[in-house]
């Protein structure tokens, strides 16, 4: 942790008006869960659709994708990364640092709302909101990790990214039972199953899988991020 | 052959250079050109080889449940293909969304990055046919990638001796569908793309916006009894989502899987109009805006 490196990274990814579209996500989610508390629905039901389906199912992957790419593969891509790699600091501590920043970025950006948003919609009854919110918290980091790890690896981190999350998470999840095991958004609603009261929250993958596995993505993206880091080299324009 | 006086003199000696008198292809010729080249980056073509595969891993990804589908309806019997155009395209339609987010930046934002849209902008071509060439060659694109697995089913139900005419209509409503979503995709890619010369944030606005107002729409639809099919008002929410709108009204519009319970459908009459409209509004909007990006740069 380097507090300098943070703190550019900070403002790289919250500078000029950047953040005024980053704000966009939590405004949203918070407007919908005012408007829905009008709307008469069932409230359990309708925690699930908002907190789960919209929130833990897209706006956290989404901001875990613009953060997670945007604290390092945008310095890659612009070639500015040369001049931090150049200090004489560790890689691994570069990595940590931006995932730190990531990973604080992406719970403001998304846990936080999601907990204001379901406290707004179901208040705190049967820890459903807690739960979810854990279950944001943790795949939030994950998502982080991992998307850092593709910001290193490849120019393509965003489509990347993106092709994990729509392709394999949401369609092919959504038709082969099997895909979900591996499924950040997964393990992140597993958690929210074990926190909240009993039968409010179904998730399809176990407590002890998810929770390995989180450990496992966590902490190897970030190692594998290190390693591949300390032999980067700039590739240019296609 | 100059003299000592001549030289003193300053005399300009004729050594034979002349203007170019051949014949100048002119401004179409320069617009064709763009559009052609342009058609070939969205695809990589005439790139490395890094940058062919992501646009040609979409399209496979786009086909290949086509083929699937074919070799089942083939070796299965079925009576018809598992699934028909128009569904085939909404059920895949995150697929070309992705080559959207990924190739629009591709043809935009480096141009502006680069700092040579001037360049393009000092030969005949004017800012209007760059537009339009780009235009031009991200719906060429998007329509090659959403009309490819049409084509596909098409062979398909043909070699399994599907009725013909069922299929060709069947099909026409599946290519309809293809162009809305390449006019509305295209609008809002180049437009966005050409905000920004950074490739990535591109790549993620795009997606955002489609994605999250494709969320959005379904909450609201969901939130306003939408599953309660007495309330065919609730599905005004789809005209939030660009993707979900074109569905609809393709749906609406051609009595397709009416059934169906999930596919979305627009509401009758009037509205399937307004839903027309919208997206031809929004149509025009994003190809208008992305003049006036143009207009300095």
């Amino acid at each position: 942790m380097n507090t300098t490196v943070a703190r550019l990274t900070a403002r790289g990814l919250f500078g000029r008006r950047r953040v005024l579209i980053l704000l966009a996500v939590p405004v949203l989610l918070l407007v919908v869960s005012v408007l829905a508390r009008s709307s008469g629905l069932d409230e359990l039901d309708l925690a699930h659709r908002v907190l789960g389906t919209l929130a833990l199912g897209t706006l956290v992957p989404i901001t875990g994708l613009i953060v997670g790419t945007g604290v390092i593969a945008t310095e890659i891509e612009d070639g500015s990364i040369v001049y931090l790699l150049a200090k004489p600091l560790p890689r691994w501590k570069i990595v940590t640092t931006k995932l730190v920043v990531a990973v604080g970025s992406t719970w403001l950006l998304s846990a936080v709302p999601l907990y204001v948003a379901g406290l707004l919609l179901y208040g705190t009854g049967d820890r459903v909101v807690l739960g979810y919110t854990v279950g944001a918290l943790a795949s939030g980091a994950a998502y982080s990790a991992l998307f850092l790890l593709l910001g290193v690896l490849t120019r393509h981190a965003v489509i990347a990214g993106l092709a994990y999350a729509l392709i394999w998470e949401s369609l092919i999840g959504s038709y082969v039972e099997g895909a979900q095991t591996l499924s950040v958004q997964q393990w992140g609603l597993s958690l929210a199953e074990a926190i909240a009261a009993d039968g409010t929250v179904i998730a399809p993958v176990g407590l002890g899988t998810a929770l390995w596995l989180l450990v496992i993505v966590g902490v190897g993206a970030t190692a594998y991020a290190s390693v591949k880091l300390s032999g980067l080299t700039l590739s240019g324009e296609e | 052959m100059t003299t000592r006086s001549d030289a003193h003199g300053g005399v300009i000696h004729d050594i034979g250079y002349r203007p170019y008198t051949g014949p100048r292809l002119g401004r179409r010729y320069a617009t064709r050109s763009l559009y052609v080249q342009s058609l070939r980056a969205a695809f990589g073509l005439g790139r490395s080889g890094r940058s062919k595969v992501l646009p040609f891993l979409l399209l496979g990804g786009m086909a290949a449940p086509a083929l699937v589908m074919l070799a089942i309806a083939l070796f299965a019997h079925l009576d018809r293909m598992p699934k028909d155009y128009v569904d085939y395209l909404a059920s895949f339609s995150v697929l070309p969304q992705i080559f959207l987010a990924a190739q629009a930046p591709v043809l935009m934002s480096r141009d502006l990055r680069h700092h040579v849209v001037p360049l393009y902008f000092s030969r005949p071509a004017t800012r209007g046919d760059y537009v339009a060439a780009k235009f031009a060659a991200m719906f060429s694109a998007l329509m090659i990638v959403l009309a490819l697995p049409l084509l596909l089913l098409f062979t398909g139900a043909m070699l399994a001796k599907f009725p013909v005419g069922d299929n060709l209509l069947h099909l026409l409503y599946g290519l309809v569908a293809a162009v809305l979503y390449a006019l509305v995709y295209t609008a809002l890619g180049l437009l966005i793309a050409a905000a920004t010369p950074r490739r990535g944030f591109g790549v993620a606005a795009i997606m955002g916006v489609l994605m999250i107002s494709f969320a959005l729409a379904n909450l609201t639809y969901a939130l306003n009894g939408g599953f309660n099919p007495a309330r065919t008002s609730s599905s005004w929410a789809f005209l939030i989502s660009p993707s979900a709108s074109v569905e609809a009204l393709v749906n609406r519009l051609f009595d397709l899987s009416t059934d169906d319970f999930s596919a979305l459908h627009a509401p009758t009459g009037a509205g399937a109009a307004v839903f027309l409209a919208v997206l031809l509004a929004l149509t025009a909007g994003g190809y208008a805006l992305t003049l006036r990006r143009y207009r300095n740069v």
